[in-house]
């Protein structure tokens, strides 16, 4: 309400007339004179924001779009590249695999990190114990390093080479079989990012009265009718969010799978997730030659598996879950 | 539910709560201990073993570093065999000049959004928070040649624009978040005194500093820490951030394990030491960040 109140006090009403040019021409000289004082800062602080958005995110995401239909010499193709992509056997079979690693990904990161990030905030806000505050810190140390020097931290330390794994009783090389390289990762991938989710969390139960959790805490309820109860349900369209976030950054996550096993995601391709998949496909790889046109399908394949995603976060969640004010 | 009795009641369960909070507190502190262990072993491993002799690295990964087994050659590798300190001012220009830009603008553009009322202001600000969902690089196709047309190819400013433009879709949704909480006095009383829109703006800054606080640490770590686009819009020599020229040095020594572990160390360093001088800040403008 004071937004709109300060917005009419400064003239803004008279410069927006809401039924057409007809009320500017019958104030001129005022109307344009205000026009011109209020219109300019809004146009400079709005621009400079909107015109780089629009160049170099919005405009490149419509524009590869775009490509998707053409060929690399430009020419339409309708939906060639889409068939290509989705029954010619040098790539469908990749594509799929590709996909199917993707959503396994994304199950090891819902299972894992976020029950994991979850505990962790319930223990960091535990009422009455010091000192929990050094454990919140140490605890997000690795989300802070790079992808890459993570990927690398574990390539050592799981290399057989090194011994440290034979060394407290894992004998299979993690990185290095088909069916272990997958999981390892994500597990990877969970330990690195498991600090996100974990604030998340955290910066919702800190944000819950002390009162409501006394209340209920002398009317005779245990610690775990508590969580059930109160903390729970006020913390549910956080895990909504988190796992929307989730979904978007495994579907997206492509640093930490080149860094250890490469763009050709080994062994044999057991570990190739859409975002390496994309990257060969642009590039080019081991002896097919790049092709904008099929990577920009690719991107706008994933474009579309985000987008389901997130439509299904908008309507099949965030419509039916109760968020509480506080 | 409620107590019981009388006092003899009231005094057990007040015990019972006392044992409680002290059992659980032992308990949440094994608990916490074992999981920040699992968290920072694999870090000190790394570090511990940098500075140590080839054949203590491989002979007794767990032990400190001692006297006999000190051993620095691998740090020299490093010093001698890439450029690092270029990859490093590299970096930090990137991440500043686009942490300044995103917080900057997306305080000018989440200020207008909510101070004004102009047709259109719901449009655009729903235009702005797409990109929060949609992952710009699925763009990169068009990018890399909307880049090379620009002749920003290899050059850090490509770095620098785009990850302007994925920052800000986060950053204005944050900054009109905070921004709706300036109380509407303020600006009233400094119109009244003769105050511009600019003035105006420069004095309600001051008041959002936990947003930009927030915006700057959503916006560092992912630049930081990013691979693919220095990979493909900045992968010359020269361009190469920290990153790309760890991943790239990383390949090369793939036999060399001391240099391995020194060149890891050295990425490590800096940003551990950085994270626990501000982690309060940090983690606070997170915390700001998420409940929005």
């Amino acid at each position: 309400m004071e937004y709109a109140l300060t917005a009419s006090e400064a003239g803004v009403a008279e410069t927006l007339p809401t039924s057409g040019g007809s009320a500017r021409r019958r104030i001129p000289r005022l109307g344009m004179a205000t026009r011109r004082r209020r219109w300019g800062p809004i146009l400079a602080f709005l621009i400079p924001a909107t015109i780089i958005y629009s160049v170099f995110m919005v405009y490149p995401l419509l524009d590869s779009l775009r490509r998707s239909f053409f060929d690399d010499d430009g020419r339409g193709v309708g939906l060639e590249n889409y068939q290509t992509l989705f029954t010619n056997p040098t790539f469908s079979e990749r594509f799929w695999d590709a996909l199917g690693h993707n959503f396994q990904f994304f199950a090891i990161h819902m299972l894992v990190q976020n029950p994991v990030a979850l505990l962790l905030a319930v223990l960091l806000t535990v009422q009455g114990v010091r000192g929990l505050n050094i454990y919140r810190t140490l605890v997000f140390l690795p989300t802070t390093l790079s992808v890459v020097i993570v990927g690398f931290i574990w390539r050592l330390i799981l290399s057989p080479l090194w011994g440290v794994t034979t060394a407290i009783g894992v004998d299979t090389p993690l990185l290095g079989e088909p069916h272990t390289v997958l999981p390892t990762l994500s597990l990877i991938s969970v330990w690195q990012w498991v600090g996100i989710p974990m604030i998340f969390f955290y910066a919702v139960i800190v944000a819950i009265p002390v009162d409501l959790i006394e209340a209920s805490r002398v009317d005779g309820a245990a610690s775990w009718q508590i969580f059930r109860n109160i903390t729970f349900p006020l913390i549910l369209p956080m895990l909504g969010i988190i796992s929307i976030l989730t979904y978007i950054g495994n579907f997206n996550a492509f640093d930490l799978i080149y860094a250890v096993k490469g763009a050709a995601a080994g062994p044999d391709y057991s570990s190739d997730i859409m975002g390496t998949f994309f990257y060969r496909v642009f590039f080019g790889a081991s002896g097919t030659t790049g092709s904008a046109a099929l990577g920009a399908t690719v991107a706008s394949v994933m474009f579309l598996i985000i987008l389901a995603g997130v439509l299904l976060y908008m309507f099949g969640w965030q419509r039916r879950v109760t968020t509480y004010e506080l | 539910m409620k107590a019981a009795g009388g006092a003899p009641a009231s005094l057990t369960k007040i015990s019972r709560v006392i044992r409680r909070i002290r059992w659980g507190g032992w308990g949440v502190h094994a608990a916490l201990l074992i999981y920040t262990f699992l968290a920072l072993g694999p870090i000190l491993l790394i570090i511990s073993n940098s500075v140590k002799s080839r054949r203590a690295i491989f002979a007794d990964a767990f032990s400190l570093p001692s006297a006999e087994t000190f051993d620095l050659s691998g740090y020299e590798t490093v010093f001698s065999g890439s450029s690092f300190d270029v990859y490093f001012r590299n970096s930090l220009i990137v991440t500043v000049a686009s942490v300044f830009l995103v917080v900057f603008l997306s305080a000018m553009a989440g200020y207008a959004l909510v101070e004004y009322n102009f047709r259109g202001n719901t449009l655009l600000a729903l235009y702005l928070a797409l990109g929060i969902m949609i992952p710009i690089r699925l763009g990169t196709v068009s990018i890399l040649k909307l880049i090379v047309s620009l002749g920003l190819i290899n050059t850090l400013w490509a770095l620098i624009l785009v990850y302007t433009a994925m920052g800000l879709p986060l950053g204005v949704f944050l900054m009109s978040q905070f921004m709706r909480q300036v109380p509407g006095e303020l600006k009233s009383a400094a119109r009244v005194d003769g105050a511009g829109e600019y003035r105006v703006f420069g004095l309600v800054l001051p008041l959002v500093k936990p947003g930009m606080a927030a915006v700057a640490v959503f916006t560092m770590l992912p630049v930081w820490n990013d691979l693919w686009f220095p990979l493909i819009l900045a992968p010359a020599e020269e361009a190469r951030t920290v990153t790309l020229g760890a991943s790239a040095f990383l390949g090369q020594f793939e036999r060399d394990w001391n240099a391995l572990l020194a060149v890891l160390t050295l990425a490590i360093a800096p940003i551990v030491l950085l994270y626990i001088a501000f982690s309060r800040q940090f983690l606070r403008g997170l915390t700001d960040g998420a409940i929005k």
